[in-house]
């Protein structure tokens, strides 16, 4: 699988300036993108998951502000560009998101057409035929008929606008799309048409997914490589077989969130879950930041700052349990 | 043993629609169905899951039970009484026997109020407790209950200063108050972070089996509902279509729908991730002004046969163990079900198809 890398990250800080103090809700990340892959990203709340995917478009929320590190596409670090050349050359052209509760990023007063042509006339010199072709061959891509265009939000289901914001995310031919919890809104049906949809565009237009979500049991369904991140880190990441296959995710807090996940066609007892909540990330534990919450940890952990290593090909994991020094 | 402590029959809601001058000069009516004939009966100590997709009624069924809203029609019986029409102090009883957990904890508590004023709050409108050490006594002992400890950090705080989980177990005692033998939980985990999911769920089944609660469990995810529920009842537009033991409704379900629902389950497996998933269901959920003639899934049934949208709405027909199904076509179901799962083939179902 030597497939080109679309998207480096290298060592990414995005702090937040609060009154408390400095919130490092991603602290060092690095990884890397592949073409037309998708890669998931999961995490409690609070983990960091989200600011991430915000920092991958330039684009933090106030008081955030990233503070060092290179989101390096096609070799050149996105950081290092003005506001406009992103706005022209990064943002939307080669790396778009489908917002947490897309469905309600649609404008309730406008028609879907109108909302789409924006995004187009800033982007693209267009006629309005070629406007009218591209939204059109966009929307049944996604499946939804032509007159979808004709509709205000109000009257698409939930599914329905679901569809027609990645179709917007879609419709400049991106590299990469960010799909941060696309699913979680919608009912279990819709969600299952909307991944198969995800699967679909994959690998007919070659574009890499984020695939930001809290649910273990969609990144299953959908992910080639999953990314588990806790406390602004990388706890592990992983193909999909490392992570779900019989041997086992490696890192404890995975193992934890996998057991805590419900199968459907398993009787379970009792269901684990993991004691505590996410640290407070003004003031982190030192050493691993999992080890007040971790049921396998070591003296060591406490005291020494753990690094991502890789102990196979194309997984990496954060923890001293898996290495021998 | 068993005694039923809640029975619904043929329990109805209809919203009445805005009309138009047109259609009030011609008198007509329209009426958004929520729920259309539902009828059950739930045992003390048990816990009763309701699952079904957005808009198919559970909720509303959920605020029958709890007399937040008027029931159109049916007959609903709680310890042997009738309950369906009752008023002032009757209601107020009902009320305090049956108590709600909401699914947002967010908005369902007073951001100004501390815990302790959430919890107080029930004793005073009911008047329970002699004076205010008595019911300070018995807050403390709640909260130990649901494991907010120690109670004096817990009393003081505003609803922003809790966790999700924290805040559903405040939820959760709150409604503990009053000493209520039923409890409504509409999707009260839903909101919660993975990893704290099963401590709120395995929290709620150990205070059902200490204080002898009935759970009735309102979700759309069938995973936690097979690992909470003792019963599973599908709801689909307003009606139920198929009941029975959680397990055997989740592992040999017979109604297109309930297949089609555990279809679209995603489970963490590996090897699934470029395969499409098989959901056997045609199109979206139809208005509930405009239900469907006949059997009310038919347009997005794959088995469907003119008997189906030309007769009678099928009816729960028992098919042996307490497993009921509303199907015309639940033996035929059945015998393609067997085969597949004797010869390990997939149930011969189509892709779900995309038009809107």
């Amino acid at each position: 699988m030597a497939k080109e890398r679309v998207l480096e990250v290298r060592d990414l800080e995005l702090h937040y300036f609060t009154r408390k103090g400095v919130v490092r809700a991603v602290d060092k990340i690095s990884f890397d993108l592949r073409q037309s892959e998708t890669l998931g990203v999961v995490g409690e709340s609070g983990c960091g998951k989200t600011t991430m995917g915000t920092a991958l478009l330039n684009m933090p929320t106030p008081p955030g502000r990233i503070v060092g590190g290179q989101i390096l596409l096609d070799g050149h670090d996105v950081l290092k560009l003005s506001e406009t050349e992103i706005r022209r050359r990064v943002r939307w052209e080669t790396i778009s998101m489908v917002f947490q509760g897309a469905m309600n990023c649609l404008t309730p007063v406008y028609t879907i057409k109108k909302q789409m042509k924006e995004t187009l006339r800033q982007h693209r010199e267009m006629s309005r035929q070629e406007m009218d072709a591209r939204m059109k061959k966009y929307l049944n891509l996604v499946g939804l008929s032509d007159d979808v265009l004709r509709r205000y939000p109000h009257e698409l289901s939930g599914g329905m606008k679901q569809r027609v914001v990645i179709a917007m995310a879609l419709f400049l031919e991106p590299k990469v799309v960010i799909c941060d919890e696309p699913t979680t809104a919608l009912d279990v049906v819709v969600q299952a048409q909307v991944i198969n949809l995800l699967k679909d565009l994959k690998d007919e237009l070659q574009v890499s997914f984020i695939f930001i979500t809290h649910d273990l049991s969609i990144e299953a369904e959908v992910s080639d490589r999953i990314m588990i991140m806790y406390a602004g880190r990388i706890a592990e990441i992983g193909t999909n077989e490392q992570i779900y296959g019989p041997q086992g995710p490696a890192h404890p807090y995975t193992q934890r969130l996998l057991a805590a996940t419900p199968r459907l066609h398993e009787e379970v007892a009792e269901l684990a879950f993991i004691p505590g909540t996410p640290p407070d990330l003004v003031a982190p534990p030192t050493g691993c930041r999992f080890h007040p919450r971790c049921h396998v940890v070591m003296e060591r952990c406490s005291r020494d700052d753990v690094g991502l290593r890789e102990i196979e090909p194309d997984h990496l994991v954060a923890c001293w349990r898996c290495f021998n020094d | 043993m068993t005694e039923p402590i809640l029975v619904a029959e043929n329990l109805t809601k209809w919203f009445p629609v805005k009309r138009t001058l047109t259609q009030i000069t011609r008198g007509e009516r329209t009426w958004v169905r929520a729920v259309d004939g539902v009828s059950f009966s739930i045992n003390k100590g048990e816990i009763f899951g309701l699952v079904g997709e957005s808009g198919c009624g559970k909720t509303t069924t959920g605020k029958l039970i709890m007399k937040l809203l008027d029931i159109t029609d049916g007959r609903l019986h709680m310890h042997g009484d009738d309950v369906t029409h009752i008023q002032g102090a009757r209601l107020a009883k009902h009320r305090r026997e049956v108590q709600m957990i909401f699914q947002d904890p967010y908005s369902s508590m007073n951001p100004r109020f501390t815990v302790r004023d959430v919890l107080m709050e029930p004793l005073e409108i009911h008047k329970v407790g002699q004076n205010l050490q008595e019911r300070e006594v018995w807050v403390r002992e709640i909260l130990n209950e649901v494991k907010l400890s120690p109670p004096d950090e817990f009393l003081v705080r505003h609803p922003h200063m809790l966790s999700g989980g924290q805040r559903q177990r405040a939820a959760t005692a709150r409604t503990l108050m009053l000493n209520p033998s039923v409890i409504v939980a509409d999707e009260p985990v839903s909101m919660i972070d993975l990893s704290t999911r099963a401590e709120i769920l395995s929290m709620m089944r150990q205070l059902q089996r200490e204080l002898g609660l009935t759970y009735v469990y309102i979700t759309h995810d069938l995973s936690t509902a097979r690992y909470f529920v003792d019963r599973l009842a599908v709801m689909y537009l307003g009606k139920i279509v198929e009941m029975g033991p959680a397990g055997v409704v989740i592992d040999r379900c017979l109604h297109p729908y309930t297949q089609a629902l555990i279809g679209a389950v995603c489970e963490p497996k590996s090897g699934r991730v470029n395969q499409i998933k098989d959901v056997p269901i045609k199109g979206e959920i139809p208005a509930a002004t405009n239900i469907p003639p006949g059997c009310r899934f038919h347009p997005r049934c794959l088995f469907s046969v003119p008997e189906c949208w030309e007769e009678v709405e099928p009816t729960l027909v028992d098919v042996g163990g307490g497993h009921m199904v509303a199907c015309r076509r639940h033996e035929d179901i059945e015998k393609r079900g067997a085969a597949a799962r004797t010869s390990d083939a997939s149930l011969g179902v189509r892709r779900s198809s995309f038009e809107a």
